[in-house]
């Protein structure tokens, strides 16, 4: 047994193995997207006989495509600023004051995480329609924002948290005000939390299709779009191969913005 | 500093149960710190109450109401109709249980799954961490929509399964089956939220102080012996959290049903969805919107408590 | 090899984590039913070694034995050893029988001899009627005794403690240390303690190991440590030393004259090999060897110094006596209030240090 591993950490062949299928079977469904918007036929069919890339250029030339991608980047720019900046000030809140009530209160502000998406769209669109509103890109926005307010803040609160108030102190003893040490001391030092909250957000509201399918007014965003070409079969590829972008730039996008945020305690 | 003296004399006279509630207010104001922390928090709740709260408050009082009409014309007469002829209904009562199973067996299967992956990543990866949580948790965060159109390209008539099969010379016609019932609904919920579910498991593992398991060791358990007698228990608060977390969205899920579930697949949702598009009825919707939430609520609740109860030593 | 009689046999045992060498090449036996210490500085390797013994590290190289078995295979829950963690490692989730009763489960005794050996534990560690207890209603020093008991239902051949005592305050430490000496010799088992605190291993040990840098300095009873170290570095982590640079004059009849900077020209016996004419050694003696008066004593050595300042601890008192040669002052501890007159001595006065034969040891010098 002569092993440079302590007892308790020894390796386990068998779970290894297990986590590697583990994290094929997350995902290897996910990669058959990226790979069909290479096939020529318009059926999903193994084996892939021709490989093009003509879905792409087509997708490149889809005006209503771009246009909904358009939409999406505009709803998504707005929702993660928005939701960041609420997510900032609520997350100093919990995290640097005594606040009677604070575990409901933020059980209230996490709860979007947790109800349904068409409980969220349904009661929206029945304030929507009472308020008079007409749905929109707008209001599809507001969803957004109440959706990715828990996110922005449970990234912000762990970034929070590992931040030394005696920063803060400091400044205000060496003279400074509220307002000019958060801007001086505490948002420089949160800074990756905030990028990474944008940038989480963002995605989130980039990729979300339920509440934008209740409350979108005519202008879809791309989820709706690409929903709507689901229902024709020879446009199916071009949407394989805006799902494949997708896919891969939010990949890559939310890699980046949990690595920003990473505990490194290894 | 007064203040904050003020205010922790405050607390800690008669801090918690049996304070009068004007004492609490009173001290409230005085102690600025919670004035203060209240002032940032109040941007997000206002938004917050507008958003969810009011929604909610008025999706109860439709549910009470009749729609009148394609005008969305409500006669405010109260009434239970909703109620008893909706939720009363057979449709709804089947697609009611049916959903509630689906996401049972989601939850059920996607726990089981996840938490050996959680226990792997806890206590055998050293070095590099963070990317094996990044990595096996980050598939949640891209779209829902096409996670779940890729196991209608997988499970389809023509899909890789079948093709496959086929190509491989298995089978000659197509497997029907794959696509399009509640089997499938199943698969294709506990794919897309493996990820989710990994996290609150992987936490409490985490958290496992490792001397537990080498005195549990030292005693003279075996490593199955072991995991049964100390990780698993000390582990459940976080299972218990991601069951929860994984039954309460399922059951409402949309998307998923409409893609793959065919008809024999169309959960509760569905029906919600249909009230407020093509049968035009709106408070019927609100009334199985608010007894969906009520039944899931009540679920959860007792789930949470049963655990709580056999759980109430850990620390 | 093979024919170690020893209950526990550490052969030249070495622990390397990547570059660093956490044990070199230890090699120690143990008979059976002894109270052995490791003891030094954190970092040292005792913890190390005691792991090892556990189960929980294997040796990189080297081989360990108990009662004549090798262990080198056997995983640590299949070991005759048991252990008491640093933090007790209670079980949260269990309560106080069922901590205590957890290493019984395969043993599979009926309800009623289980009850029975677990209030009999509880006795022994003055715990009685703690059965229902919850963990998290313990404080430290009951959850050590809950620790304790948990090993020692299961009667093991070997018990290792780990700094048993070192999140205990003083007072609870010292009351812990008789009852632990009393506990190991009415059970009578081996137990192989590793603490940090000098003082509870002379206390508590039949024999002791110094260990500094993965290395064991010097293995002895608690009396031999302190009353002949063998190098410096034990001595000086053994309570309180006055060290002296000296070189060897001559050697004659086993003594040797020695030269300090100091104590003056002296005589020690020459017992050692490092004794040889020239040799630079060094001289040290303990505080409460040495005796401290206003008249300079003609019957033992002596050497003239001036009081530099004092401190009254109650039922003893130490000085600080600068002498010449010596750079750092002299700690001479006296029992009682001092010496004839207090009163007469203040800081600046001239006093005379004394010793007696015997009382100076010899050490290589650094």
């Amino acid at each position: 047994m002569r092993k440079n591993v302590p007892y308790i950490e020894r390796p386990n062949r068998p779970l290894f193995l297990y986590a590697v299928l583990f994290l094929a079977f997350l995902y290897i469904p996910v990669l058959f997207l990226p790979l069909f918007s290479f096939n020529a036929s318009i059926y999903i069919a193994f084996p892939i006989e021709n490989w093009t890339l003509r879905w792409y250029r087509e997708m490149l030339e889809n005006e209503p495509l771009f246009a909904a991608l358009m939409n999406s980047v505009r709803v998504g720019a707005v929702t993660s600023v928005l939701a960041t900046f609420l997510g900032i000030f609520s997350a100093k809140a919990v995290t640097r004051y005594q606040i009677p009530g604070k575990n409901p209160i933020v059980a209230v502000i996490m709860a979007p995480l947790v109800i349904p998406g068409i409980i969220l769209g349904v009661a929206l669109l029945i304030l929507l329609n009472y308020a008079g509103m007409s749905l929109s890109l707008y209001t599809v926005a507001l969803g957004h924002i109440l959706l990715c307010v828990p996110f922005a803040m449970a990234t912000l609160m762990s970034r929070f948290e590992g931040f030394d108030k005696s920063m803060e102190e400091a400044s205000a003893d060496l003279g400074e005000n509220a307002w000019w040490t958060f801007w001086r001391v505490t948002l420089p030092t949160v800074f990756p939390g905030v990028l990474a909250s944008v940038l989480l957000c963002f995605t989130v509201s980039f990729d979300e299709f339920i509440l934008a399918f209740f409350l979108g007014g005519t202008d879809p965003t791309l989820p709706l779009y690409m929903w709507a070409q689901l229902r024709f079969p020879n446009r199916l590829p071009s949407v394989l191969a805006m799902g494949a972008c997708i896919l891969v730039i939010s990949f890559f996008v939310v890699f980046f913005s949990q690595w920003l945020v990473r505990h490194d305690r290894d | 500093m007064s203040e904050r003296a003020a205010s922790a004399a405050s607390d800690a006279d008669g801090a918690g149960v049996g304070r009068s509630w004007r004492r609490k207010v009173r001290s409230f104001f005085h102690s600025s710190e919670g004035f203060r922390g209240y002032t940032l928090l109040s941007p997000t709740l206002v938004v917050m109450l507008f958003s969810m709260c009011v929604p909610f408050a008025m999706m109860v009082v439709l549910s009470f109401w009749t729609q009148t009409g394609y005008d969305l014309n409500f006669d405010t007469a109260f009434t239970l109709d909703n109620y008893t002829k909706v939720v009363g209904g057979e449709v709804y009562n089947k697609l009611l249980v049916r959903s509630l199973w689906i996401s049972a067996f989601c939850t059920f299967a996607t726990v089981i799954i996840s938490y050996p992956m959680a226990y792997y990543v806890a206590f055998h990866v050293h070095r590099r961490k963070v990317v094996w949580i990044i990595l096996m948790t980050l598939p949640f965060w891209t779209s829902y929509l096409l996670r779940v159109f890729t196991w209608k390209v997988i499970l389809g008539f023509n899909g890789v399964i079948n093709s496959g099969l086929i190509w491989l010379g298995v089978i000659d016609q197509p497997l029907e089956f794959l696509l399009y019932n509640p089997a499938a609904v199943v698969i294709t919920l506990t794919h897309a939220w493996a990820a989710f579910a990994i996290l609150p498991i992987y936490v409490s593992l985490e958290k496992i102080d490792r001397s537990l398991l080498e005195a549990a060791t030292d005693l003279g358990d075996g490593p199955v012996a072991r995991f049964f007698r100390v990780t698993l228990p000390l582990s459940l608060p976080g299972v218990i959290a991601a069951s929860v977390l994984i039954f309460v969205p399922t059951v409402g899920d949309y998307v998923t049903p409409a893609l793959v579930g065919g008809p024999d697949g169309l959960m509760l949702a569905n029906l919600i969805q249909a009230h407020f598009g093509v049968i035009n009825n709106w408070p019927g919707g609100s009334a199985l919107a608010i007894v969906m939430m009520i039944v899931v609520g009540i679920i959860a609740l007792i789930y949470i408590g049963v655990t709580r109860l056999a759980t109430r030593n850990i620390a | 090899m093979s024919t170690n009689q020893a209950f526990i046999s550490i052969d030249c045992v070495s622990k390397h984590f990547g570059e660093v060498v956490a044990v070199d090449n230890v090699s120690i036996d143990i008979p059976a039913g002894e109270f052995f210490s490791l003891l030094g500085p954190s970092g040292c390797g005792k913890t190390t070694l005691l792991r090892m013994l556990a189960g929980f590290e294997s040796p990189t190289s080297g081989e360990i034995h108990i009662d004549g078995n090798p262990m080198s295979e056997i995983p640590p829950h299949r070991r005759p050893t048991n252990m008491v963690f640093q933090n007790y490692a209670i079980f949260p989730h269990l309560n106080v029988a069922d901590n205590i009763a957890y290493g019984l489960r395969k043993e599979k005794l009926g309800k009623a001899e289980r009850t029975r050996r677990v209030d009999e534990a509880l006795e022994m560690v003055k715990l009685p009627g703690y059965g229902k207890r919850r963990a998290n209603e313990l404080s430290g020093g009951q959850q050590q005794r809950v620790a304790l008991a948990r090993a020692l239902i299961k009667r093991p051949m070997v018990l290792l403690l780990d700094e048993p005592l070192g999140a205990l305050d003083k007072k609870l430490r010292e009351e812990m240390q008789l009852e632990l000496r009393a506990l190991q010799e009415s059970v009578g088992i081996t137990f192989i303690f590793v603490t940090h605190d000098q003082e509870e291993a002379l206390t508590l040990s039949d024999r002791v190991a110094v260990m500094a840098r993965g290395d064991v300095l010097q293995m002895a009873s608690p009396h031999e440590l302190y009353n002949r170290p063998v190098n410096v570095e034990v001595a000086d982590f053994i309570g309180q030393m006055n060290f002296f640079d000296a070189q060897v004059i001559e050697v004659q009849d086993h003594m040797a004259v020695v030269d300090t900077q100091g104590l003056g020209k002296v005589q020690v016996p020459a017992a050692a090999e490092f004794i040889r004419k020239d040799a630079k050694v060094v001289v040290a003696v303990r505080p409460e060897k040495m005796e401290l008066t206003s008249q300079p004593d003609s019957q033992n050595n002596c050497v003239r110094g001036e009081l530099a300042t004092s401190a009254y601890l109650g039922n003893r008192s130490h000085y600080f006596v600068t002498v010449e040669g010596s750079e750092n002052p002299i700690e001479v501890a006296s029992q009682g209030s001092g010496p004839e007159s207090d009163q007469t001595l203040r800081r600046g006065s001239e006093v005379w240090l004394s010793w007696a034969e015997g009382a100076l040891v010899l050490l290589p010098a650094t």
